[in-house]
């Protein structure tokens, strides 16, 4: 079965790479990709995480201080 | 040919350096952070990156604080028209280039009060003056780390540490300083630091920025220009956020690129060894050059209290033409005249007419140095 994944729309690309940034440091494994297309987001690049890592996701994403538009289920 | 022209921009730059422009150029070149694909991202990685060196490079607080400018004018531009408003009193110095003072004595026509410290001959500045300054209200002090015209090393942590004290944001033009002098925005007290890529950080011209400290709240300075920024485009209002609030528009990417390269570079060496060589020149400079008649040298004569320039002045004989024939003649090239900078020279005593600034740089030889004292021996021996 295909595992879960979600991922993090933010408003700019700048913040995509920092938020990479910073879940690579907390081992949490992501990837930037476009963003699918019944979302959307204007940088046009998402964070892509496994869903059961949401709880690591938020509160890596809460320290950097960044404004997202959300987390969204795949 | 000899290179002795750093002050206005280092030559040459590192080899890494033009091969990481150039491998953009032909292989990572899309727009970053405007598209999704994958191209577009690793150009916006490229970005990133530059943006995580400049920050740690210079103890800034968070790399999304590093906002590309195309030079540190442009950053002291957006610096000081971005927070300073009429009825606004800013302190600055006597040693300043016109990136600081023509931007200053524009906000002053319009009700800024400046308050210009004066330095001493040498163009060193005592801090205990900006202290005094500073026992009336202030909203900002502003200041080089070095000068452009004799080197001077300023006292930036002394005086970040008195605007601290008080309240007061401290805004420092690293343009003569960044690469060799070590600055740390935490350490120095600084809240906004200006940097130009193309001096003393090797980098492509067309590259500097702004970092901005947790002390400058996100919206505090207006942008001095808005456009696209490739977020919340359904907006018509420019974002929030730094870094994209201060930066629309395309990036010049490929600078940055080469940007990331030469910082990798400079930290390679450590982070005083290009700052010890260019002063060993300079001095190697100075004492060739010193007992010369007529000659006048200017800036302190330690070599350790300046960065790798060195002025001079002969009686008799006018700066242009010692310069045309370094040039003409010796194949030396120098900049002769004001150096953008006629506070620093009314300071030192030599406006309107100038002085020779020969620059070293990290790639200069010691034979180098040899050869253009004995240009500046012939010259003087035989002009007056």
């Amino acid at each position: 079965m295909k595992e879960d994944m979600k991922v993090l729309l933010v408003y700019s690309t700048s913040h995509a790479l920092r938020i990479e940034k910073d879940l690579k440091i907390r081992e949490v494994s992501c990837k930037l990709v476009p963003v699918p297309r019944h979302l959307s987001s204007d940088c046009g690049i998402c964070v892509r995480f496994r869903a059961v890592d949401e709880d690591s996701v938020i509160k890596a994403v809460d320290e950097t201080g960044i404004e997202t538009m959300g987390i969204f289920p795949l | 040919m000899i290179y002795l022209d750093n002050g206005a921009t280092s030559f040459p730059k590192p080899r890494c350096t033009a091969e990481a422009v150039y491998n953009f150029l032909l292989h990572t070149g899309a727009n970053p952070g405007r598209s999704a694909h994958g191209m577009s991202v690793d150009a916006a990685r490229i970005v990133y990156e530059t943006r995580e060196l400049v920050n740690s490079f210079f103890g800034g607080p968070d790399p999304l604080r590093v906002v590309f400018t195309m030079n540190a004018t442009y950053a002291i531009n957006m610096a000081l028209k971005g927070l300073v408003k009429p009825g606004d009193r800013v302190i600055t110095t006597s040693m300043e280039h016109n990136a600081v003072m023509r931007p200053l004595r524009s906000l002053e026509s319009e009700g800024v009060l400046l308050t210009v410290v004066p330095c001493e001959k040498d163009g060193v500045l005592d801090p205990t003056d900006i202290r005094k300054a500073l026992k009336d209200s202030a909203e900002l002090v502003v200041m080089s780390a070095a000068s452009n015209v004799t080197g001077t090393i300023m006292p930036v942590r002394e005086v970040g540490k008195f605007a601290r004290e008080k309240g007061v944001p401290f805004l420092v033009d690293t343009a003569q300083a960044g690469g060799l002098v070590p600055l740390n925005m935490d350490e120095d007290f600084i809240d906004l630091l200006a940097f130009t890529g193309h001096k003393s950080l090797y980098g492509p011209p067309g590259t500097g920025g702004l970092i901005i400290g947790t002390g400058v709240g996100e919206k505090d300075i207006r942008p001095l220009i808005e456009g696209g920024t490739g977020s919340r485009s359904e907006n018509e209002i420019q974002p929030a956020f730094l870094p994209d609030r201060l930066e629309s528009g395309t990036p010049n990417a490929a600078g940055l690129a080469g940007l990331r390269a030469s910082l990798n570079w400079l930290m390679e060496k450590g982070p005083d060894g290009v700052l010890q060589r260019e002063q060993d020149l300079t001095e190697r400079l100075r004492q060739e050059i010193t007992a010369v008649s007529g000659l006048r040298l200017y800036g302190p004569e330690d070599a350790r209290q300046r960065t790798g320039v060195l002025s001079f002045t002969i009686d008799g004989i006018e700066v242009s033409e010692i310069g045309e024939r370094l040039d003409a003649d010796f194949g030396i090239l120098t900049r002769v005249g004001l150096h953008c900078a006629p506070a620093a020279h009314r300071t030192i005593g030599t406006f309107p007419e100038g002085t020779v600034r020969m620059a070293v740089g990290a790639f200069t030889r010691d034979e180098e140095i040899d050869a253009a004292a004995d240009a500046v021996r012939t010259i003087a021996a035989e002009g007056r």
